[in-house]
């Protein structure tokens, strides 16, 4: 039997890279750990090495081929007593083979071979195009297409220009560019003056952020993911959050804390919670969580800005989405105000961060059975735009939250806890909420998967407060 | 108050950002690491007041000189069989790495951590403690698991997180967790094995029990709390603990400067808590062993807690998502001067007239194929990209003691889903 070399996942979010060199050619034996070629990510570049012992049949992938998905049959191995030229391709997936000198995107067979690493996180991203305008952003304004990664640095990278006490500090920030790359060139561009590698230690590098901030800076603090910020949870809420109000308005602490919150692809229960809630319940925290890219940087810029400490929750599954971005010389939102992302009579759809994309597609989905979803995208979690969120209601009548997190003394819970005390004449149904199962997401595919909201689960909450 | 004008001859005030001595495209140089001679330092009996060693923190206890022979009184005397089941120990860690790291590259898991190069600090202190104390690891103490005999099959089915996963799918891979060959569940947020590693020991002297904890944590941590945390309550209650720092010089990116590391040595922490700090050569396993020994005898003997510094160097990367060539010279941990632990361990054995490269030939081999078998039988049981392995019903289990009625109507409700589906 030939062997089928797959294009490798080298780490878990890793959805395509660049085939960048092959170190063997057809007809060459190799024999385990042998490196068969070298592959390029965003992150880093890898050598990618045999496991089995044969011959290279056929190499399906050539050289210098950008946005090979993960998963795509880069090449074929012959077994042993196999006839390496008898060995054909599998036919349903064989990607075009590009020359070395077209950096072009493999071709649609290949992106429909199944991606390597399964993930509950593919039904939380895919598609990835959704965007709804903004109504903000006059037309005619010109656009450009930038992931939220590049929207975060791009944010910093402008304050920072602007604004000479602005400074990032955090767990590889400077050498490495950021563990998933959003402080990528800033290092280059500012010097470690300014972007600064902290001992790993949360608790503390929180501590002295608070600390910089009160004595005048401005602090972007960032966490490798906010699972480790449990560790500074006392600095944010006990110091960051409160001294303005216990010092008697003496001590500001302009401070933004930022970095991935929510589940990511495969990495188990500890690394993988949204903490939306909990901080949003803090009285002295501004909790910013954009979906597009726009808003990420759009919403970084004023939390920048902000006096006040600012918690900015973004999404590593969202890191590498691109979106429309307005080119202006300064894109700043308001903090505070939602987004309507969707227009639509029938039901309100109400959620923030990565939710907001399966909501948009649980909106299509509908939109094809008759009902018409209106999709906020409340941005801002605190403090909460129920302006918005009523005003949607009181046009539709019913409404569902979807949230990627626990349902318990969750967003969602205050979401109908307003809809109930402020909007109950407008209810035509009870709010439904669509929420992760109320488990530690668990690592295994089928179980994350299951433990994830889902765009049918939205579907069928829609239904339900529609009466269909 | 100070006025402006008085501050204006003042220097204006500035902060140092440790670098470490060479990045990529220059040429690595360990010239600077201070190397005492194999034997050179002296070995107290344990119960030697910590304010009398003092002086042990900022050397290098080291028993394997350069021609692989055992010198000086830290030397533990080990018969040949313990030092070849150590050998084959440190060979198994190193063939079972590489199968899983290729493993990864294949798409059959999403995630390793190799420990190559560090495969005394875990197999080393595995044979000086004794089998029923308990281990607190980081993620790169599998030689503990290999050391106790823990099956190939179930380590290997945990990173697949196949049918035959005993963590039922639930955890990362390479995140072990083992009750019975005691040793706790890896976190993935680092630290929090030092101070439960200390708590579990205390409740063992509460309690009566004889058995003693050991905990492991990487030089990058130690700048978290719950390292100063743990070695305050271990010294102040004299805890039976033996805390190891593992430092093989980069968290990740960072060297370990960014820890502190240019200003004393880890082991030099254990003054500040008026506990006795040990820096070893975390390559030499005869070292780790004596050393760990050292401590765990004092631990037992109510006299302490004892903090070790292994002293090695991480020659891969961090874990499958790193790419070492960005940050540091490709290729410097071959140029580490306290050599490879694995080829240390045979030359002495050779050197004792105990072992020989054909017999090291057919060690290598016959762990090849064990692992092979090991991951052939694993494999059964699925990998990454194979059909689900746990039921959904699965997931709802163990959130609590006892599954209760909120999680029992999710359950049922994911079953209905389930079930629709596949009408």
């Amino acid at each position: 039997m030939a062997i089928e070399l797959k294009m490798p996942a080298l780490s878990p979010t890793m959805e395509e890279g660049t085939l960048a060199k092959w170190l063997v050619k057809e007809g060459d034996e190799v024999k385990s750990g042998d490196i068969l070629a070298e592959i390029e990510t965003d992150k880093a570049t890898m050598e990618f090495e045999a496991v089995d012992e044969g011959t290279i049949a056929k190499i399906l992938v050539a050289e210098g081929t950008d946005g090979v998905k993960v998963g795509t049959v880069i090449a074929m191995i012959a077994g042993e007593g196999e006839d390496a030229s008898s060995v054909q391709a599998p036919a349903a997936k064989a990607p075009v083979e590009q020359p070395s000198d077209q950096k072009t995107e493999v071709g649609s067979e290949a992106e429909q071979a199944k991606p390597q690493l399964e993930t509950g996180a593919t039904q939380l991203t895919a598609p990835a195009s959704r965007q709804a305008a903004d109504p903000d952003v006059p037309e005619g304004t010109e656009m450009v297409r930038t992931t939220v990664r590049e929207a975060l640095r791009d944010a910093m990278a402008e304050e920072m220009r602007a604004d000479d006490r602005v400074f990032v500090m955090g767990e590889e920030v400077a050498q490495y560019q950021g563990a998933y790359k959003v402080t990528q060139g800033l290092l280059d561009e500012f010097g470690d003056r300014r972007v600064i590698d902290t001992p790993i230690t949360e608790y503390g590098f929180a501590g002295i952020g608070s600390g910089a901030a009160m004595g005048g800076l401005k602090p972007i603090v960032e966490f490798m993911t906010f699972n480790f910020a449990m560790q500074a949870i006392d600095h944010i809420i006990n110091s960051a959050a409160k001294t303005n109000y216990m010092s008697g308005g003496q001590m500001r602490c302009p401070i933004v804390f930022r970095g991935p919150n929510g589940a990511a692809a495969r990495v188990g229960a500890q690394h993988s919670q949204n903490f939306g809630p909990w901080y949003a319940s803090v009285p002295g925290l501004i909790v910013i969580a954009p979906y597009t890219a726009a808003d990420a940087k759009g919403l970084l810029k004023a939390a920048i800005r902000s006096e006040d400490p600012v918690v900015f929750l973004e999404n590593e599954l969202m890191y590498g989405q691109s979106f429309d971005v307005p080119k202006v010389d300064d894109y700043v939102l308001p903090i505070g105000k939602a987004r309507i992302a969707r227009e639509g009579k029938d039901v309100t759809l109400v959620s923030y961060s990565i939710g907001v994309g399966v909501a948009l597609d649980a909106a299509e989905k509908l939109s094809a059975e008759g009902i018409e979803a209106e999709v906020v995208d409340l941005r801002t979690l605190r403090p909460l735009d129920t302006e918005t969120v009523l005003k949607s209601l009181a046009k539709t009548n019913r409404m569902v939250v979807v949230e990627e997190g626990w349902p318990v003394c969750s967003i969602a819970s205050e979401i109908m806890a307003v809809a109930m005390e402020q909007g109950f004449d407008d209810l035509d149904a009870p709010v439904l909420r669509v929420t992760n199962e109320d488990v530690p997401l668990p690592y295994a595919a089928n179980l994350e998967k299951a433990a994830l909201i889902k765009v049918d689960d939205v579907v069928a909450a829609a239904k339900k407060v529609t009466y269909r | 108050m100070t006025s402006s004008n008085e501050r204006r001859n003042r220097p204006a005030l500035s902060l140092h950002v440790p670098e470490p001595d060479a990045r990529p495209g220059e040429e690595v140089d360990f010239s600077g690491v201070a190397i005492p001679a194999a034997g050179s330092v002296a070995r107290p009996d344990i119960n030697v007041a910590p304010a009398d060693i003092r002086d042990l923190p900022y050397t290098l206890i080291r028993v394997l000189d350069d021609d692989g022979k055992a010198v000086g009184p830290w030397d533990p005397r080990l018969d040949a069989d313990t030092l070849r089941r150590m050998l084959r120990d440190m060979a198994m860690v190193r063939v079972y790495d590489e199968r899983m790291f290729r493993a990864q590259r294949q798409g059959k898991t999403s995630f390793y951590m190799k420990s190559l190069g560090e495969e005394a600090v875990a197999v080393a202190a595995a044979h000086a403690l004794d089998r029923d104390d308990m281990c607190f690891p980081t993620y790169r103490q599998q030689g503990l698991l290999i050391a106790r005999d823990y099956p190939l099959t179930e380590m290997m089915c945990q990173v697949y997180s196949n049918a035959g996963d005993k963590l039922k799918g639930r955890q990362l891979p390479i995140m072990y967790s083992d009750r019975e060959k005691g040793f706790f569940t890896i976190s993935g947020n680092l630290g929090t094995q030092y101070p439960q590693a200390v708590g579990w020991a205390m409740g063992s002297a509460i309690k009566g029990d004889s058995r003693i904890a050991a905990a492991w944590i990487g030089d990058g941590a130690t700048a978290e709390g719950d390292f100063h945390n743990a070695v305050t309550f271990a010294g102040v209650y004299r805890a039976p603990v033996v805390l190891n720092v593992v430092n093989n010089q980069w968290a990740i990116s960072s060297f370990s400067g960014i820890a502190g590391g240019e200003l004393t040595t880890f082991a030099a922490r254990a003054v500040g808590y008026g506990i006795p700090g040990l820096r070893v050569d975390g390559n030499d396993p005869l070292a780790v062993y004596a050393a760990t020994r050292w401590a765990a005898d004092r631990a037992r003997s109510n006299l302490g807690p004892t903090l070790i510094e292994l002293f090695t160097y991480r020659v891969e990367g961090h874990s499958t998502s790193d790419d070492p060539s960005a940050y540091r010279p490709q290729g410097a941990g071959a140029k580490w001067p306290l050599g490879d632990p694995l080829m240390r361990l045979k030359a002495h054995l050779i050197g004792l007239g105990e072992w020989d490269e054909e017999r090291h030939q057919q060690l290598l081999d016959q762990l090849g194929e064990e692992v092979k078998a090991a991951q052939k039988e694993s494999e059964k049981l699925g990998t990454l990209g194979g059909e689900a392995a746990q039921s959904v019903e699965s997931m709802f289990d163990d959130v609590f003691a006892e599954l209760p009625w909120h999680l029992q109507e999710q359950r049922e409700q994911a079953l209905a889903e389930a079930e629709a589906k596949r009408k």
